[in-house]
């Protein structure tokens, strides 16, 4: 299908929203757009980070989601109860694919399960004795844990149980650090608030005065930098890192994908602070600038193109050797992207796809799959704000489709439209395209692969989109719009 | 009375976050910007004014304020 115009797009998004009774159409039409590069402020064209709309289909996570799976969770040397009844913890355990070094279950705790088993006399009682009692447990059976978080789950914040009360008791028993985070999954209207809880319980009970971790014998040095927001799924961080140290700079901290304590804890002496997921992190950021001076700074990993204007615009931070060492890092690269290019670009070239992830992905990817010479038709945030949006109408072609927090019938309604090549989004929806004969990949956690960060990210990145879109098995399924079609002309 | 921390962007402007709110948004004009007063009403580019206490002199940047809506 060619290119579609503004008419045509805006088309699209009323027929879509024809279903809906009168009231939902007018919520949900706030959140569909057709991208127009002239709007400066998204929030002209379009409304995110608000409740999504009872009886339909969202792919929101909620708060606990956010501060558990996303933010503290991935801190390996930390154990994190998460606190209430089983379920919340159980089904979210070690899915996002986090890797880390260390000997599971002895120093290092990310893919597994702790919690405090919330039961009816908990509810009705109370469970911060519960929850002492477990800190306790957890010392005597994980000794070698550097701290513990108490992540809460819903039933927490409505019973009104005090964790921050028994985490500064046992914090002060036991000499590691505790942290209480109040993230029920109640909180805000998505994961998103999760985040920013999350933020803050770092800032207020892991940084305190900001002097670094105690026992490391860290010595601040000129290049120091650390990697915020890059969660090491599929080993993104340690793809992303490798470039940071060739270019010459020291990664002193990686939030949190494969992070410890310790790291978070010397953030506040790092002399740039490097934000891959903004949505998820800038608020420590922000307040690293204003307490501790730090200047932080977004930058892309995905695809050489972005790469190589992210490792400028780094380099440009430092002085002349920093910068001599970006270009010789870009040049050593060079040769390898261009073979990659070359090989998956006729491969792939022209190929249409269609995002709806959360975080960072929805704008950041586009730079990769323009690498591959593919096109981005459709891209939404499950969670994005405001800001989130300003940036993407600039990486956006004109015309295209965005959508904020879009419904599970939505997306099927445009897939069937807009008819894209390749759909990136969440295991939720994959099989539902893949059974509609839609390449898809499910941009999580890279559909069981990764890391996609960095030069060595793109390569697999590249392999897996070939993979997938030129794979042989799209020919044998028939897309459902296309069956009525041909019954007809058999008919005739 | 949200409290708002102001700081400069990459292209020099000046940005106004809400952190209750997560509500970022481009400062089009403020009041006081010249050495000796600093602060007072604050325009941004959606049309809202807030009011903040003007300082004797330009704060070190990113500074966390407390700034009153200005209601026509």
């Amino acid at each position: 299908m060619a290119v579609m115009t503004r008419n045509e797009t805006e088309a699209l998004i009323q027929e879509v929203l024809e279903i809906y009774p009168e009231k939902a159409q007018k919520d949900r039409a706030k959140h569909l757009t057709t991208n127009d590069h002239e709007v400066e402020q998204s929030k002209k064209c379009i409304t995110s980070n608000k409740k999504s709309l009872p009886g339909v289909m969202t792919i929101r996570g909620c708060a606990y989601a956010g501060s558990k799976g996303v933010v503290w969770g991935p801190i390996k040397d930390m154990i994190h109860i998460s606190h209430g009844p089983v379920g919340c913890g159980q089904y979210s355990r070690a899915g996002r694919r986090n890797y880390y070094i260390g000997t599971t279950g002895v120093n290092t705790f990310v893919t597994m399960n702790f919690t405090s088993d919330f039961q009816e006399k908990d509810i009705v009682f109370g469970g911060d004795k519960k929850l002492a009692k477990l800190i306790d447990e957890v010392e005597t059976l994980f000794p070698l844990n550097k701290g513990i978080s108490v992540q809460s789950e819903c039933p927490i914040g409505l019973i009104g149980d005090d964790i921050e009360a028994v985490s500064k008791k046992k914090s002060a028993e036991i000499g590691k650090t505790v942290v209480p985070v109040r993230c029920e999954g109640f909180r805000g209207v998505s994961q998103s608030l999760g985040h920013h809880i999350a933020n803050d319980s770092i800032r207020d009970w892991v940084f305190k005065d900001g002097e670094g971790a105690k026992g490391t014998n860290y010595e601040p040095g000129p290049y120091d930098v650390s990697v915020i927001g890059d969660y090491n799924i599929g080993g993104d961080a340690w793809s992303s890192r490798i470039l940071l140290e060739e270019m010459g700079l020291r990664v002193v901290a990686q939030w949190s994908g494969d992070g410890t304590l310790a790291e978070l804890e010397n953030t506040p002496r790092v002399k740039l602070n490097l934000l891959h997921c903004y949505r998820s992190m800038n608020y420590i950021s922000r307040h690293m600038e204003e307490k501790y001076g730090i200047p932080w700074m977004e930058y892309n990993f995905f695809g050489p193109t972005k790469i190589n204007e992210s490792l400028r615009k780094i380099a440009s931070f430092f002085d002349d050797k920093i910068k001599e060492g970006a270009e010789r890092v870009i040049e050593k690269y060079k040769p390898e992207m261009d073979a990659i290019q070359e090989k998956y670009v006729p491969r792939l070239k022209g190929k249409r796809v269609m995002l709806f992830v959360g975080g960072l992905r929805p704008r950041h990817t586009i730079g990769a799959y323009e690498d591959l010479g593919m096109e981005v038709v459709g891209t939404g945030y499950e969670f994005g704000h405001n800001d989130d949006y300003d940036r993407t109408i600039k990486e956006m072609g004109n015309a295209t489709l965005i959508y904020d927090d879009v419904t599970g019938y939505e997306f099927e309604e445009f897939a069937k439209r807009i008819k894209p090549d390749l759909i990136g989004s969440g295991i939720k929806e994959k099989y539902i395209f893949q059974k509609m004969g839609i390449p898809f990949r499910q941009m999580h956690s890279w559909d069981y692969s990764g890391p996609y960060h960095g030069y060595d990210g793109f390569a697999i990145f590249a392999r897996d989109m070939d993979m997938t879109l030129n794979n042989p098995c799209w020919d044998q399924v028939t897309p459902p719009w296309n069956k009525p079609a041909e019954a007809t002309t058999e008919a005739d | 009375m949200p409290k708002v921390m102001l700081r400069r962007t990459e292209k020099g402007a000046l940005s106004f976050y809400v952190a209750k709110k997560d509500l970022e948004a481009e400062v089009s004009s403020l009041e006081f910007e010249g050495p000796g007063k600093w602060g007072g009403a604050i325009e941004l580019t959606d049309g809202s004014r807030f009011f903040v206490e003007p300082l004797d002199e330009e704060p070190k940047l990113p500074i966390t304020v407390r700034a009153t809506r200005i209601d026509e």
